[in-house]
């Protein structure tokens, strides 16, 4: 075989894989969905405690990182939004510029990515050990459905917990563009208080809360099924974890993509 | 139920993962009552064999009964049914690092039976108390011995009080006195109550002590080499590498003296 043909054959390899891979996360999705419907219907069947935990791990303890990472969003927007609009003489449009982002776009996303390198990865490694120990194993023989039992606490908690973590990265992205503002461009606290809670509306809020909860359960879902793909060693487990939060960070962006179209033609 | 009856019955079971065939054309049973002994070198498919007696992977060919019923082509309902009659403890304990000991013995019991909060606690304390785990009710698995473990995992197997146990390397990696007292517990737990026991073993002292009936599974043939009587294949068996097997341990100490 000339190099040529190995170069495609390769690439037609790949693509193959991929095609495949995505078929197994909507089949694991579609599992998924069934197993919610259950378990809505018994919610005593539910592991609450789990649940709570799981909220604690993905939401409180994320709560510190989130808010210094959008503030710093907020920062950078706020300076690089700062020198153009300097250009032009529009300064106060600032608080516009990093409102409308922060609320619609970089909140959300960086929330995403904050939750995708603690919450998807320990999952992913969470449930991939249990599979190396045989926990898996012996959660199907005493009649609890591994979806049920490891799968639903988590896509609960964090369809709870990363919506909550938005609004607060939001806060703190708007503040840190407020900082600049007052600071670097010398607005009037009050006007550039004014001037953001005109440039937002309760449906951009209410759009960046709907995509932070979309990515919650894409977070959830790949890093749960990469940690069930496991297989029964440890580098298998450690493959896993890398790949749970490239896939998810894949699926975030396209995801992202879809409901930005979305919510424009809808108009907000 | 009558004493000669078959509990379960493997025929022409051949099993692997992917394309790599571990288990060929597999024939046994398992009577009523028995200590039923698989025994084989390591990697041999000992734990393979286990988990699709279980129904927790598909052969690629044959059937697993279990209590009469096929448990391949076992609906999830059925199979429900049916895992709630035995109880399996796997190789290294394989109890949930998340929860206590007592949480996890009461976890089948949660999922299987609609007792009151009290009366699982009760079942929870009686279980820990016959593996001699009384007072380690409220440890993390992490806070325990390996030995310990293993008996935890027995205490929740046996939580549903099943008549059919399959236990996975009761003795590996445990030190010769805590391996006698594991087997003689579960010498105790079967003659109290009646229990038919699947075990995979590598240990001849216990395979001597309590096995009622052996297979010996082979990696080179994958398939069953012998089965029988222990003692009995240890001295009349045609095959010498059975023989070896059955002998090693004798011949190591009779080089030492
Ligand atoms: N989940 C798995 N995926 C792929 N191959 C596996 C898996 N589990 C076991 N194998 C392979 O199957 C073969 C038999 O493994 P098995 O665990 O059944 O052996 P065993 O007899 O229980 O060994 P041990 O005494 O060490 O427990 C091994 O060669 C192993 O590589
Ligand atoms: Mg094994």
């Amino acid at each position: 075989m000339s190099k040529q043909e190995r170069i495609v054959e390769n690439i037609g390899d790949a693509a193959w894989q991929a095609m495949l891979d995505t078929v197994d996360l909507f089949c694991f999705v579609g599992e998924l969905t069934i197993t919610i419907f259950t378990a809505l219907r018994q919610p005593r069947k539910v592991r609450w405690r789990e649940t709570f935990y799981y909220m604690d791990q993905c939401g409180c303890k994320a709560l510190p990182i989130t808010i210094i990472i959008c503030l710093l969003m907020g920062l950078i927007l706020g300076f690089q939004g700062a020198v153009q609009l300097r250009k032009v003489g529009t300064d106060i449009f600032l608080a516009d510029f990093v409102g409308v982002s922060i609320l619609k776009e970089l909140g959300p996303l960086m929330v995403a990515m904050v939750a995708t390198g603690r919450a998807g990865a320990s999952f992913a490694a969470e449930i991939g050990t249990m599979k190396v120990s045989e926990e898996v194993d012996a959660l199907e023989t005493m009649g609890c459905s591994p979806h049920r039992f490891l799968v639903i606490p988590k896509l609960l908690a964090m369809l709870v917990a990363m919506p909550l973590l938005t609004i607060f990265g939001n806060i703190a992205g708007i503040i840190g563009g407020f900082i600049v503002g007052v600071s670097m461009l010398k607005l009037p606290p009050v006007a550039y208080y004014n001037r953001t809670v005109a440039a937002i509306s309760p449906e951009i809020f209410a759009s960046g809360l709907i995509k932070s909860a979309v990515f919650a359960v894409i977070i959830t879902v790949v890093g749960c099924m990469r940690g069930f793909q496991a297989e029964n060693d440890a580098q298998s487990v450690g493959r896993a974890t890398t790949s749970a939060v490239v896939t998810a960070i894949f699926w975030i962006v396209i995801a992202d993509w879809v409901l930005t179209m979305m919510f424009t033609m809808m108009g907000y | 139920m009558d004493k000669s009856e078959n509990i379960i019955e493997v025929s022409g079971v051949t099993a692997g993962y992917g394309n790599n065939v571990v288990l060929k054309d597999i024939d046994f049973t398992v009577k009523h009552g028995e200590i039923f002994v698989i025994m084989g070198g390591s990697g041999c498919g000992k734990s393979t064999l286990l988990k699709q007696m279980i129904g927790l992977y598909r052969p690629f060919a044959g059937s697993v009964t279990i209590f009469g019923q096929d448990i391949v082509e076992a609906t999830l309902s059925e199979r429900r049914v049916m895992m709630q009659k035995f109880g399996v403890t796997y190789q290294d304990g394989a109890l949930f690092g998340s929860m206590t000991l007592a949480e996890n013995v009461a976890l089948p019991l949660e999922e299987y039976t609609d007792k009151s909060v009290a009366e699982i606690a009760q079942i929870v304390r009686d279980k820990l108390q016959q593996v001699e785990l009384g007072e380690f009710g409220d440890y993390m698995p992490s806070e325990i011995s390996g030995g310990m473990r293993k008996r935890a995992g027995l205490a929740r197997a046996m939580a549903l009080s099943p008549s059919l146990l399959f236990f996975d390397e009761p003795s590996a990696g445990l030190d010769p006195i805590t391996s006698a007292d594991l087997d003689s517990l579960i010498l105790v737990l079967q003659r109290e109550m009646k229990t038919t026991l699947v075990i995979v073993s590598h240990e001849l002292d216990s395979i001597y002590t309590i096995a009622d009936r052996v297979i010996i599974l082979n990696a080179a043939t994958k398939g069953i080499v012998a089965s029988g009587k222990p003692r009995e294949l240890r001295d009349n068996c045609q095959d010498s590498w059975v023989r070896d097997l059955l002998t090693r341990k004798n011949m190591k100490l009779e080089n030492k003296i």
